[in-house]
């Protein structure tokens, strides 16, 4: 894991102390809101419904214990005794206090954690592959170069001021799992010829006007990276619209001046940048790569593990669901639920918190991750202490054997906390999870992803679930548009609009007919509800949606 | 013919902890939406913004539609709704502290 310089550290001491400064002077009537907002947006702080959020950076979705146990402490202090994990692998703190908050950042900074470029038209935290350096299927750990990335966007200043805030995500798995294809700039790690390099996609986006990045460069070498990604962001900077909030975003600017376009810019203004780079930044790569050395596995039977699983099937069921293959046989990646059935998607308290970092610290090789997904990480476990993290992390209401089902749904913090939301996504989420759960019906289903958003910025990346949710306000009632076959990996696909938008009260019912028209028509046990939306296409779930006698009361 | 005037209420979060708050008929502001004054005139609507503005601890005043009730003004709007009463999920925020600034 990175650890602070003492560059980063002053670095982050003086904007803590800066924003105490700027705090003090709001709260004295120096400031007003216009002139503060920009400077508490800079910090990553919100004001929402109901109170201030405090959105804090976990670069790459990557913490140790220690920032685990950090995080609870602050939810205890200075928050009601929780966080929420939020879908850019961040955490975000619902209920902080205006004159509390550079108290909270000095706290993060002891841990080296900070909440610096969270908001704003800058580039923002850098999101990973959550199974970075566990994965099976893994080329290369990408969290060096995320770090590497973060370092050179953190106070960049050419793109302080982007016309539109800028999001980067980088796998080094060929299996897509950080959902590259929808960020503004998505980073694969590939080789060709034996040579380590990267793909580079551009212009892909949710919110409002969803689209699929596209290839700008197929083969990047590694050295070639930040003068690249500066030439993007820097041709961007001056050709992305700034007349029109929502069309300033990258993806407006590809779709409006086409790739060939933006590929000859970013060529030209590549070569100029190339010559800048002198190397350093690779010594620094080199460096980096060090500090994410993999850990000194131990060598140990796993019979036991073998054993536990003949002999407990709640731990079988479990294990089925939450683990994942290790690129050590003898390990596994444990993904921690935290989508208990009728509990907030990505919520823990502060205990939760603690357990998790301890069992990290105990049998974890001391790292936990953050999903996009809103669950937590162990990467490194060994299979002999599957049991025991099993067992104890049932006493703390995290054992829910849920990963990849149906009721492991992703949702935005919608209208219950956010001042964009046009209707609430949690309410529908616990909903959604507490009826498949009675009608015991979530293993049958199989692999399903449904995300929830509760507005048309989707944050909860309702375009590329497999059945995605968009909460609108229709005529002032929230009214519900559901999407289908959407699909955030690598074979990334923008769900299709099933038809009119359903009540608060009818969404769950129409998700019911969705999954019962599912069950009905696959022809195995085994074709996924994905797999049979690509056989049979959109038309018979809109016939179960919407079936005739019902059309003329559908909204 | 005119179209007929919307009774509003004046809302905003407060500085320090950002709750939401209403702006009473004598100036000062609650945490209830109840106490709220219910303004039926528009230019009175627009006069009585303009002085909220002006206050200090208040950030982001607006107008919100709302209706006479039982109590006092009652939110038109569900957003209005949940910001009088706070998340769903939890009972936190004003279901859980009533008190007046």
């Amino acid at each position: 894991m990175y650890s602070y310089n003492d560059f980063d550290r002053a670095f982050v001491a003086e904007r803590n102390a800066q924003f105490r400064a700027q705090v003090e002077r709001r709260i004295d009537g120096s400031l007003t809101e216009d002139e503060f907002k920009p400077l508490r947006l800079m910090n990553g702080l919100y004001l929402q419904l109901h109170a201030y959020m405090l959105r804090v950076a976990i670069p790459y979705g990557t913490l140790d214990s220690a920032k685990m146990h950090q995080l609870a402490m602050i939810a205890d202090k200075f928050d009601k005794g929780y966080g929420h994990f939020t879908t850019r692998q961040n955490i975000q703190y619902n209920w902080p206090e205006l004159r509390e908050v550079p108290d909270i950042l000095d706290a993060l900074a002891d841990v080296e954690m900070h909440a610096i470029q969270t908001s704003g038209n800058t580039i923002r935290n850098v999101t990973a592959d959550h199974f970075a350096g566990a994965a099976a299927d893994e080329i290369a750990d990408p969290r060096p170069v995320a770090e590497l990335l973060r370092q050179w966007s953190t106070d960049h200043p050419e793109f302080q001021f982007l016309p539109r805030k800028f999001k980067f995500a980088i796998t080094g798995s060929p299996h897509d799992r950080a959902v590259t294809r929808a960020h503004d700039i998505g980073v694969r790690m590939i080789t060709q010829n034996g040579e380590p390099g990267y793909e580079i996609l551009v212009g892909g986006g949710l919110g409002r006007t969803p689209m699929v990045g596209q290839v700008i460069r197929d083969f990047l070498p590694v050295a070639d990276l930040l003068p690249y990604a500066e030439a993007i962001v820097s041709v961007y900077n001056l050709l992305g619209r700034r007349d029109n909030k929502y069309k300033a975003r990258i993806k407006i600017t590809l779709y409006e001046n086409g790739i060939e376009n933006i590929r000859a810019l970013v060529e030209e203004r590549f070569k100029k940048l190339r010559t800048e780079f002198d190397g350093n930044d690779q010594l620094m790569l080199n460096e980096l790569e060090h500090q994410f050395a993999a850990p000194a596995y131990v060598d140990r039977a796993t019979t036991s593990y073998l054993l536990a699983r003949g002999a407990n099937p709640l731990f079988r069921s479990w294990a089925e669901t939450n683990l994942s293959e290790h690129k050590n046989p003898d390990y596994a990646i444990v993904t921690i639920s935290l989508k208990a059935h009728g509990q907030t998607p990505g919520d823990a308290t502060s205990d939760q918190m603690r357990l998790m970092a301890d069992l990290a610290a105990q049998y974890g090789h001391d790292e936990l991750r953050i999903s996009h997904e809103q669950n937590v990480i162990l990467p490194h476990v060994h299979k002999s202490d599957l049991a025991v993290i099993h067992a104890e992390l049932g006493k703390a209401g995290l054992a829910t054997a849920n990963i990849g089902l149906i009721s492991d749904i992703i949702a935005c913090p919608g209208m219950d906390y956010c001042a964009l939301a046009t209707a609430r996504s949690i309410p529908v989420a616990q909903q959604i999870a507490t009826r498949f759960d009675e009608l015991k019906l979530e293993h049958e289903i199989g692999p399903l992803k449904i995300k929830i958003s509760g507005c048309i910025n989707a944050c909860g990346h309702h375009h590329v679930g497999h059945i995605g949710i968009l909460g609108l306000d229709r005529a002032g009632v929230e009214n519900y548009q559901i999407t289908l076959g959407g699909d955030g990996t690598e074979d990334a696909t923008i769900g299709q609009r099933a038809g009119p938008g359903f009540a608060y009260d009818a969404i769950v019912p129409a998700i019911e007919r969705i999954i019962h028209a599912y069950l009905g028509l696959r022809q195995t046990q085994d074709e996924t509800f994905l797999d049979a939306f690509r056989r049979v296409g959109a038309q018979p779930f809109r016939d179960a949606l919407y079936p005739v006698e019902d059309t003329a009361n559908a909204a | 013919m005119t179209r007929r005037f919307t009774p509003k209420i004046i809302t905003a979060n407060a500085l320090l902890e950002g709750d939401v708050v209403y702006l009473c008929a004598d100036g000062t502001w609650s945490r209830e939406h109840v106490d709220a004054e219910l303004i039926e005139d528009e230019a009175h609507a627009q006069l009585r913004l303009l002085d909220a503005e002006q206050s200090s601890g208040i950030v982001g005043v607006y107008l919100a539609d709302a209706t006479a009730g039982k109590d006092g003004p009652e939110p038109v709007h569900f957003r209005e709704a949940f910001r009088a009463k706070g998340p769903s999920n939890y009972a936190h925020g004003k279901q859980e502290s009533q008190k007046h600034v």
